[in-house]
Order: structure tokens, then C-alpha cells, then sequence
């Protein structure tokens, strides 16, 4: 058996129990004795502390997904149009910042004075979280949506920046002076060289990026309100559906798992050995 | 006198040494004449600034003082005019072989046509014995076949001097053998002004024209010019044979061994150029005038005006 089908087995076998204890766990206590009058108010014993167990959770997930963009009103959206929000925020925010973190990583790469005017700023800009940020967009910005992209956006610049300047920084110098003996000229050099040279350090640039703006997305979400996948497990919290909130988690972590699958795939063009 | 080739004037290197007082003079006031056309192989111990002549050859570093003036011109940065092959091949990983001479060939010619480009890096890709492989990517290479890839990147791009910074350095042996005989091929085809390190003996025999001989540094200098005139074509196997093969190569290994440090950090008696031998002349029972095929080496190196 080849070391790829154990693995499936293996994997399978670790599914199934986990599945397998969680739904052992779960079934409802029976009721033995008569609820007390709070618990009749309450609606059921059971309800607070039980976690739903699989089965259920996946027949929720299989009626959401059969109709995964319906749309019945701002507390009411199909999981594929939330993800489409997030998706929608989180790529604006990452191309918004691509595009300057590239170029000027580029440039500080390349310039040892910019390297060391800019650095302060990158050293104290970089560990602020994200989310700090999320007051001040909102005062600037006034508007919930953008204070999200701008979340995302500052979140995903900083990997792309230094990814780009160590890579463009750490060229082999024997390929620059290939450059240099062919005559090229500075933008060519830029584009048939350098790039070429330093993508696949960029490229680790980016996806360590997305993979942050996939993770802050929620928070942000949950922070601003309105639509996306993180306002609709904090909104599924809120209405106590666990259902809900489980197959949420499990659809946040399908897509990114997708969006890095998509970066690795892009990462391996750009890859060459030497 | 015409003015010749190539000429290096009074050049001179420095490093400013660490916590040191004094700079590092890696060699001081050298004069040196190329001819062109003629292959010209320089040998000396590592660390003299053989790479170092070599680089402000080809524009990648400036010396000190001193200049060299190629064509008429004073060197001034890197040109298409000099053509370099290092010791580590230097291809883009990316690109397949092809595509690295194309780079080559679209620099030189911007002009031309993709077909056109295409079908001159084939050419020269043939002519290294590597038109079979010229769709892999250097890592998928080996060695000696980087090498040659190198090699064609480098006449195809057609310079007037070709620069080579100990080219087969890297290769075993045998490969050695079989890329020196590449590089003749290709090289009495071009006709191309050759100016090569080495620190390999026969090899600097079977290609040169003429081998420089440099002293130990620092304070290097260029001490001899020995003339090799061996008939051309010279075949590895049958120049051996030619009873001037060990006069010219007992001269050589007598100056690494011995010559190379005690002159070290003396002065060239012709303060500017460096003394011209030539083992054959010297010999008592005269070896067959074959004159070399190519020749224009053959006056006195010191018309410098
Ligand atoms: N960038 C540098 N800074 C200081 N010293 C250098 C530098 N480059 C070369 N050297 C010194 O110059 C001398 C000549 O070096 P090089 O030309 O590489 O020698 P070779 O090629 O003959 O072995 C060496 O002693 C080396 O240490
Ligand atoms: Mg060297």
C-alpha cells in the first residue's frame, strides 16, 4: 500500500472516532425527573450545555449547503453569500495591499538608505494587531465595510513588504552581474531579473498574507457587523444555533484552506531550484 | 607603432584592510598588452588579484588608479563589448538552457526577431554539444554542461573579448578535457580575443597564445609573458608528444614553485611590462619553425606609445 492511501486510511479511521466520541457524548440526558419551573422557562434542561452532536450538525450543514445563497433579510443570508462578503473584503484588502507592499518592497530592497529610513517604521508599525486599528479607520473612514478592507489591508501588507525586500535584498549577486555584463537596463534588470529571482521569497510573502487576512477577517467581522462569515457565527451565537456556529467554524476553515491552496499553486510556478 | 587591442595602464588595486593603518595593495602598477584575436591565459597563486584584473576588465569593478583602454576606448562599466564566464556558470535557475543564451542574444541584438534569436542560440547551443539538452533548466544540468551552456551564452553574444574566471575549476578531469576541446572548436571558429584564468598548467599550454605569469601577493605583479608557440591546431593527446610540450611547461611550474614567491613584491626590471620569454627560442637544438597559425603575438609586447 502506498504511504498516500495509509495515510487516507489513517485519517479516516482518526475522523470516525472522533466523530464517533463527540456523538456518544452528546445525546440529550434523559429526562429523568420533572423540570423545575425555571427550566420550563427556559425551554428544556438540556439546551444550555449540550454541544450538538455530528449528525446533526451535518444535516444542518447539508440543507445550508443545498441552498447556500438565499437571502431573507440582513439576519438572514445563506452561508455562500456571507463567505462572499468575507472573500469579497479580505481580496480587496490583500490586492489593495500587494500593490504597494510589492513595489516598495522592491524599493527598499534594492536601496540600502530606503532599507534603513523605512525599517523604524516597519519595526514599530508591524506588531500592532490589526484590530487596533479597527477605531481610528472607523473615526477616518465612517464606514463599516472600508474600516474592514483597511483592517485587511493593514494586516496583509507587512509579510508581503519584508518577504519582498529580504528577496529582492538577497539576490545572488552573480545573476545581478549577468544583468550588468548583458547591459540591461535598471527597469529591465527589475523585471527579467530580479523578479524572477526573488518571487518565490515573495510569493511565501503572500501566503503568509492571505493566511493572516483570512484570520483577522473574522474578528473584523464580528467587530463591524452586518454580513460576512464573522458576524454570522457571532450573529448564530447571539440566537444560541450551534448548529450554526459549528458548521460556520468548519466553512471558515474549508475556504482557507482553499485560499492557500490557491497561493501554493501560484507558489510553485514561480519556483525554480538552483 | 599601432596602438594594440587592448592595453591596461598603470593600474592599480586597493582594499582599505579593517582596523588597519595600511591598505591592502593587491597589485600595483600593472602593464599588460592583449593583441586581438590572440588567447591569453593568466596563472598565478590564489589571492594574487587575478579576479580582481578580470573583473575591472569586464567593468564589474574599478581599480584604484590606472586604466584600460580596449579599441580605442577607456573601459568604463560593463559593456556587451566583454563577454564573462565565471566559475559558477552563473545561469538564471529558471530559465532552460536556451532561453539563458536567448537572454544573451536578445541583450546584444534587440532588434532581431524571436526567430532569428532563437535559431543563433540553438546554433551556438549546438556547437557545445548540448542541442539535445537545451530545454532543461540548469538544475537539471550537470556541471560541465552548465558550463558549456555558459560558454555558448558568452560567444553567441559574440564580444570582443571574452572574459573566463577559471571556467573549469568546478569539473572533474575528464569533463575538463572535454569542454577545453568545445572551447578550442568554438574559439578557432570566432576567432574572439580570449582572456582566461587558470590555475591549471596543461590546460593553459593546450589554449593559450601566451600565459602571464603573476607573482604572490599582495603587491602582486604580472612578472612574465611566456610565448607559447606550439603549433595550432593542438590536439591534447599529440602535444604532449611535442618536444617543446615540457620545455614550456617545466618554465611554468618552475615559476609557481619557486619564481612566483621569491619575486614576489619586487619591481618588473622594465618597471612597466612584464619580461617576454619564449622556453622555445631559448632551446639550443632549434624546434621546428612551425609558425603558429595565428601569430600576431609574435612581436615584442612592449609598444606601448
Ligand atoms: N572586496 C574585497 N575587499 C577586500 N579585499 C579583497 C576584496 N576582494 C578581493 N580582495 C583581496 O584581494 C586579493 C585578490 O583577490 P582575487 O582577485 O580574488 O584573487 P585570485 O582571483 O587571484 O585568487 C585577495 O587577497 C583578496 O583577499
Ligand atoms: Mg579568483
Amino acid at each position: 500500500m502506498s504511504l498516500n492511501l495509509r495515510a487516507t486510511v489513517v485519517s479516516l479511521l482518526f475522523l470516525i472516532i472522533v466523530l464517533g466520541i463527540w456523538e456518544t457524548l452528546n445525546q440529550p440526558p434523559e429526562a429523568t425527573e420533572a423540570l423545575s419551573e425555571y427550566e420550563l422557562l427556559m425551554g428544556g434542561a438540556d439546551q444550555e450545555a449540550r454541544v450538538p452532536p455530528p449528525s446533526q450538525v451535518a444535516e444542518h450543514a447539508w440543507s445550508e449547503l443545498s441552498n447556500p445563497f438565499y437571502d431573507a433579510g440582513p439576519n438572514d443570508k445563506g452561508i455562500g453569500i456571507q463567505l462572499a462578503y468575507s472573500l469579497y473584503r479580505v481580496l480587496t484588502g490583500y490586492f489593495a495591499a500587494a500593490l504597494i507592499a510589492i513595489p516598495l518592497g522592491f524599493v527598499i530592497g534594492m536601496s540600502p538608505l530606503m532599507y534603513k529610513a523605512l525599517n523604524p517604521f516597519i519595526q514599530i508599525l508591524r506588531p500592532i494587531s490589526p484590530l487596533a486599528w479597527m477605531p481610528l479607520a472607523l473615526f477616518v473612514i465612517k464606514d463599516s465595510e472600508r474600516s474592514a478592507i483597511f483592517v485587511i489591508f493593514i494586516c496583509s501588507i507587512w509579510p508581503m513588504l519584508i518577504n519582498t525586500a529580504f528577496g529582492v535584498a538577497n539576490v545572488r549577486n552573480d545573476w545581478v552581474r549577468v544583468a550588468q555584463t548583458h547591459e540591461l537596463s535598471p527597469l529591465r534588470t527589475a523585471f527579467t531579473v530580479i523578479l524572477p529571482a526573488a518571487a518565490p521569497t515573495i510569493l511565501t510573502g503572500m501566503r503568509i498574507s492571505i493566511g493572516i487576512a483570512w484570520l483577522v477577517i473574522v474578528a473584523a467581522e464580528m467587530l463591524v457587523g452586518g454580513t460576512g462569515i464573522g458576524y454570522y457565527v457571532w450573529n448564530e451565537w447571539n440566537n444560541l444555533d450551534l448548529n450554526s456556529v459549528i458548521f460556520s467554524i468548519l466553512m471558515i476553515g474549508f475556504v482557507g484552506m482553499l485560499l492557500d491552496m490557491a497561493l501554493s499553486g501560484v507558489s510553485r510556478l514561480v519556483q525554480y531550484e538552483e | 607603432m599601432t596602438k594594440p587591442f587592448l592595453s591596461i595602464e598603470g593600474l592599480t588595486k586597493r582594499f582599505s584592510a579593517k582596523g588597519k593603518a595600511e591598505d591592502l595593495v593587491v597589485f600595483d602598477d600593472v602593464f599588460l598588452n592583449i593583441e586581438q584575436g590572440e588567447f591569453v591565459c593568466i596563472i598565478g597563486h590564489s589571492g594574487c588579484g587575478k579576479s580582481t584584473i578580470l573583473n575591472i576588465l569586464a567593468g564589474l569593478d574599478e581599480p584604484t588608479s590606472g586604466g584600460v583602454i580596449m579599441d580605442g576606448k577607456e573601459i568604463a562599466g560593463p559593456s556587451l563589448d566583454r563577454g564573462v564566464v565565471f566559475q559558477n556558470y552563473s545561469l538564471l535557475p529558471w530559465l532552460s538552457a536556451l532561453q539563458n543564451v536567448i537572454f544573451g542574444v536578445k541583450a546584444r541584438w534587440p532588434n532581431w526577431t524571436k526567430g532569428k534569436v532563437e535559431e543563433h542560440s540553438r546554433k551556438y547551443l549546438e556547437m557545445v554539444g548540448l542541442g539535445a539538452s537545451m530545454h532543461r533548466k540548469p538544475a537539471q544540468l550537470s556541471g560541465g554542461m552548465r558550463q558549456r551552456v555558459s560558454i555558448a551564452r558568452a560567444f553567441a553574444t559574440q564580444p570582443k573579448l571574452l572574459l573566463l574566471d577559471e571556467p573549469f575549476g568546478a569539473l572533474d578531469a575528464l569533463t575538463r578535457g572535454v569542454i577545453q576541446d568545445e572551447l578550442i572548436k568554438i574559439w578557432s571558429e570566432s576567432h574572439q580575443t580570449v582572456f582566461m584564468i587558470t590555475h591549471d598548467v596543461d590546460e593553459a599550454i593546450l589554449l593559450a597564445d601566451r600565459i602571464l605569469l603573476m607573482t604572490n601577493g599582495p603587491n602582486a605583479r604580472v612578472a612574465e609573458s611566456v610565448k607559447v608557440s606550439l603549433p595550432r591546431p593542438r590536439e591534447r593527446a599529440q602535444i604532449i608528444e611535442h618536444p617543446g610540450y615540457y620545455k614550456i611547461r617545466n618554465h611554468l611550474v618552475n615559476f609557481l614553485v619557486k619564481r612566483s614567491g621569491e619575486l614576489a613584491g619586487t619591481k618588473n626590471s622594465d618597471r612597466q611590462h612584464p619580461e617576454n620569454i619564449d622556453p622555445l627560442a631559448e632551446s639550443p637544438e632549434p624546434v621546428p619553425a612551425d609558425p603558429p597559425a595565428r601569430a600576431k603575438s609574435d612581436r615584442p609586447l612592449r609598444s606601448v606609445s
